[in-house]
């Protein structure tokens, strides 16, 4: 195996294009160190990309949008009082992930890259509207969070394209999100279904909304139909019925040892409803 | 042993520091993969991918042509002749001519780094040709399932059962049909639990040296060296006393460390190789390799009249243990009614064999599934009539000179009183929250004597030693401490205990079924009477006066009264200053199989919390009650109470085995095996009922298994109440109660 500690996404990138056998970027670790060592990857390229400048900062633009490190850890990101207060739907779904130790390491990108449909962090981006740059060999691109993962273990990334950053827009006025998941513990477990609502709204009524959904699908997914339940509502009760149905209506998962198809696709309309509250209390005002 | 009924205890009874508290939290303590030795090379293990497959050929020439790699063993370098249940252990040790599950060990690598080791596993070429599989007790016992063993079943199977069922139970007494008619109530219930694991935190780990000429040293992790030392004798061909066992700290075992499974392979690699070797289990081989539990699958009939007195039960019980016999159906049968006076009951046990691990002991082995099948009958007969749970079980309990269900009277028991003290909690009145249910159920295990060996000495400033060979998984060592202690008059801390090796002591039965407290406190209480007689008796030859003037108390040796003669008292630290111009050291021991164990009863109280959108529970209270006899350090007889009802609270919500169409282990990691975390478990309040056991001096009674019995059906029944639909199917896992609450029915 090579290890490698470019200095630069460039090099990073090149390193990764000149590569032949399996490549993987290092960032918190908490994913491929423990495929490594439970013998399910063994990469022949390891690029830490930990010693790129940048790559720990958390950076609040002036158009009161955000630009994250590609090597921020969680436990960075929930002891950061102004983006939590932004935009806590993301903070929370990342604060899921793992145990405290894995929270000092694991990062958003690490969990949007590992390509799981279960990932916690990757709901909240994709509610949020956020998108990653993409540093590749012919240069950088901005790509949609829901863009990248492409089923399981897998993203649309390139061979020597690496995500650079991360990119979430301004909160705005009168906005909100949240996001839930279910596990049948509390903690130390993996989605069995996940959801991210981020809505705005006008005194009472949503202007605007978009809905994830995690672990129902080969990757998490927007629901536009969901989105579309809220927006000109109240969150009355006919408007979470009509959210939770259409929720339902696009789950497309899989029976296996965490959950059932028929369980899932009942708790994704759950979880969206209950999801939908807290944003909407959030974009109210509440804490 | 006799009940000294003495009442004043100076430290029994107190909550002194545990001994071993500083080098755990600080990390000197020493664990199964704490230990190295000079040239030590590291093993691996070659596991079957299939659930059963016959062995066409194992070729390990890749293997060793990696630099580093000193030695493959197979089936061929263990002993050839064997039978009965050292064949059994050896097959699941290391398979023959067949891989029976899914990890079954085929053959094991030894080389000069673990990542070598890991690496040369992989290069050794096993062609396997796969054979049909069955992982479920009921599929194994059906007509057509595939056989795992001709000819295992034993003189006890009746003509015209699946091969698979190799061994049957069946007993009772009275007319059960009789008895049903007299009821007002009859309730049939099937049944089902999952296999679950103990879920201890430390992998098994070992380091083993052994020479051609049969000597052997063995560190390992377990909860009894001198059944480690005769099973890898037999394993390995080898004299018992040529191979000296040493047991490690322990991180858990919960009975689960009571056999072997990677220690005779490390012995076989070292034989080979001239090296010590070191193994260390991975969860994932811990899980899929080590011994779970049994599955079951239960039907259960009783009858109740309206004013709350049993009439009859039965109960058939199908367990199944892995490929081989083993599966804990006496003790599922024999304990499943023992709560309850029966003049009519029967009882049928099978033992079924399927494609999974070797079971293994785990906490009161098959005790836990027949509470849950038969104190959830219980609960719905109470609905039923409309009757207190409580109340309808003090009509039936069982006391002393009770006829048990399973035969013998009962001697002095605590049943009732941890139901009145249960009755008397304010857990019991407090309201219920909305979609909250309460559920009560009561438990039992009988506990265990077992060969014990015990050996005491005076250190040369009168503190004292205690050698015992009962590893310390729950407390023993500050039990033990207490026991000298009070024994002797002198404070807890000049008492230190240690667990000694297989070369110290003579055989030691492993702490396994709470005995350890009870038969290693007993022959430690007699060691200490041995040495207080001899401490006299340096007294008596001091004065000129004879032994039996001499009194002990308060750690020093007095004239039993004026007639014995006016001598200042002799401390033990006096008389031990001079032992060695007084005739040598002082030493007590004592070598005994006590039979004066005693049974415990515990009776549980839980709320349960159950989302109606989404199935999910929550257990939001708890309340354990059990008779302990006579608690010696309570801080751990709470703790043992409160890790019961968490390893019930694992076994009855989303702990499980799932095994894939293909036969193999889907969830062989803690992400997936659902054991509680701590923020899923409320605090766990304890009552410590005492009704001393008559057999042991001081009244003491095991404590470690019973806690683990009354979970199941507590839990079970607090979830069928929140949610108005009668759980008969562990784990209730939410995609399970989410169908109960839709009314789908039990999946």
């Amino acid at each position: 195996m090579n290890y490698h500690t470019p200095a630069s996404f460039a090099d990073a990138s090149r390193i990764a294009a000149e590569a032949t056998g399996t490549t993987r970027f290092l960032a918190g670790g908490t994913d491929v160190l423990v495929q490594l060592r439970a013998d399910i990857v063994t990469p022949d390229d390891l690029i830490d990309i930990k010693h790129i400048p940048g790559v720990k900062a958390i950076t609040r633009n002036a158009d009161g949008s955000w630009t994250l490190g590609v090597a921020v850890a969680g436990a960075e990101m929930t002891e950061h009082a102004e983006l939590m207060a932004d935009w806590p739907g993301i903070v929370e779904g990342m604060d899921l992930i793992g145990s405290t130790q894995v929270q000092g390491r694991a990062t958003l990108v690490g969990n949007l890259c590992n390509g799981s449909p279960a990932a916690d962090s990757v709901p909240g981006m994709i509610a949020a509207g956020a998108t990653v740059t993409v540093t590749g060999p012919d240069g950088s691109r901005e790509v949609a969070v829901e863009d990248v993962p492409a089923g399981p273990g897998r993203t649309t990334l390139a061979r020597g394209e690496v995500v650079s950053a991360v990119n979430i827009p301004a909160r705005g006025e009168n906005g909100g999100d949240a996001y839930l998941r279910f596990i049948p513990r509390t903690e130390m477990d993996i989605a069995v279904v996940g959801c991210a609502v981020n809505l705005t709204r006008d005194g009472d009524t949503i202007t605007d909304a978009r809905v994830s959904l995690g672990a129902v699908a080969p990757t998490v997914l927007l629901v536009k139909e969901a989105a579309k339940a809220l927006i000109g509502t109240t969150l009355d009760d006919a408007a979470l019925e009509a959210l939770a149905e259409a929720a339902s209506a696009a789950c497309n998962p899989i029976d296996d040892k965490r959950g059932t198809i028929e369980f899932r696709t009942h708790v994704a309309g759950v979880l969206a409803k209950r999801a939908a509250g807290i944003a909407y209390a959030r974009a109210g005002g509440e804490k | 042993m006799a009940l000294d009924n003495k009442t004043d205890f100076k430290y029994i009874g107190t909550r002194p520091e545990r001994p071993d508290g500083l080098d755990k939290v600080t990390g000197k303590a020493r664990y199964g993969a704490d230990a190295y030795a000079p040239g030590m090379l590291h093993g691996a293990v070659v596991r079957s991918p299939h659930a059963h497959a016959r062995i066409v050929r194992i070729d390990a020439s890749k293997a060793l042509a990696l630099d580093g790699v000193k030695a493959v063993v197979t089936r061929a370098d263990f002993a050839q002749d064997l039978e009965g249940e050292d064949w059994n252990l050896l097959e699941n040790t290391i398979a023959g001519e067949k891989v029976l599950y899914d990890g079954h060990a085929v053959a094991g690598v030894a080389a000069t780094s673990a990542l070598i080791a890991k690496d040369a596993a992989k290069l050794v070429d096993v062609e396997y040709e796969v054979l049909p599989h069955v992982t479920d007790v009921d599929a194994a016992m059906a007509e057509g399932a595939p056989v795992l063993r001709d000819g295992a079943a034993d003189h006890s199977v009746p003509d015209g059962l699946h091969p698979n069922v190799v061994r049957y139970t069946e007993f009772g007494r009275g007319d059960v049909e009789a008895g049903f008619a007299a009821a007002d109530l009859v309730i049939e219930r099937s049944f089902k639990t999952e296999a679950v694991h103990q879920g201890y935190i430390e992998p098994h780990a070992c380091l083993a040296q052994l020479g051609t000429d049969g000597k052997g040293e063995l560190w390992c992790c377990t909860q009894g060296h001198w059944f480690v030392r005769r099973m890898c004798a037999a394993l390995l061909g080898l004299e018992a006393t040529q191979l000296r066992v040493t047991a490690s700290e322990i991180g858990g075992g919960f009975g689960g460390k009571t056999t072997v499974f990677i220690d005779p392979i490390a012995l076989a690699l070292s034989r080979k190789s001239g090296k010590p070797v070191k193994l260390v289990m991975s969860r994932s081989e811990v899980l899929k390799a080590s011994g779970p539990t049994a599955s079951a699958s239960m039907d259960v009939k009783m009858g109740m009249t309206k004013d709350g007195k049993l009439t009859a039960a039965t109960g058939t019980f199908r367990m199944q243990g892995g490929a081989f016999p083993g599966a804990p159906m006496d003790m599922t049968t024999m304990l499943a009614f023992s709560c309850y006076e029966l003049d009519n009951v029967h009882h049928e046990g099978f033992d079924v064999m399927t494609n999974r691990p070797k079971q293994a002991a785990y906490r009161a082995p098959g005790a836990p599934m027949g509470a849950f099948a038969v104190e959830s009958v219980f609960d719905e007969l109470c609905e039923g009539l409309g009757l207190d749970p409580i109340d309808a079980r003090l009509k039936n309990a069982v006391k002393e000179g009770t006829r048990s269900s399973f035969g013998p009277k009962y001697k002095a028991v605590g049943l009732i009183e941890t139901l009145e003290a249960a009755k008397a909690h304010p857990h019991y009145s407090a309201p219920l929250a909305e979609n909250t249910g309460r559920g009560i159920a009561s438990g039992y295990w009988m506990n265990w004597g077992g060969e014990t060996s015990v050996s005491l000495a005076i250190g040369e400033d009168g503190t004292v030693q205690v050698g015992v060979g009962t590893p310390d998984i729950g407390g023993s060592r500050a039990s033990m401490a207490l026991m000298a202690a009070e024994t002797i008059g002198i404070p807890y801390e000049n008492v230190r205990v240690n667990v000694v090796d297989t070369a110290a002591l003579g055989v030691n039965e492993p702490t396994h079924g709470s005995r350890a407290t009870y038969a290693s406190g007993l022959a430690t209480i007699e060691a200490a009477r041995e040495a207080i007689g001899k401490l006299c008796q340096r007294a008596a030859d001091k004065w000129g006066i004879d032994v039996d003037a001499v009194e002990w108390k308060d750690g020093a040796a007095h004239p039993s009264g004026p007639n014995a003669g006016d001598f200042e008292p002799l401390s033990i630290a006096e008389i031990a200053g001079e032992m060695g111009s007084t005739g040598g050291p002082i030493t007590g021991h004592h070598d005994a199989s006590p039979t004066g164990f005693g049974g415990s009863f515990g009776t549980h109280i839980v709320d349960v919390h159950v989302d109606p959108e989404t199935g999910r529970s929550t257990v939001t209270r708890y309340t354990v009650i059990q008779d302990a006899g006579k608690a010696i350090h309570p801080d751990y007889v709470e703790g043992q109470f409160q890790g019961g009802a968490a390893q019930g609270i694992g076994w009855a919500l989303n702990e499980e085995y799932i095994y894939g169409e293909d036969g193999r282990l889907q969830n062989d990691v803690f992400l997936d095996y659902r054991i509680p975390v701590a923020s899923d478990l409320p605090m766990i309040d304890t009552v410590i009922v005492e009704v001393p056991n008559p057999g042991h001096p001081y009244g003491v009674r095991g404590v470690g298994e019973t806690g683990i019995t009354p979970p199941l059906p507590a839990i079970a029944c607090a979830v069928s109440h929140a949610t108005g639909h009668r759980m008969t199917r562990l784990p209730m896992s939410p995609p399970r109660v989410l169908r109960a609450i839709q009314g789908k029915g039990v999946s």
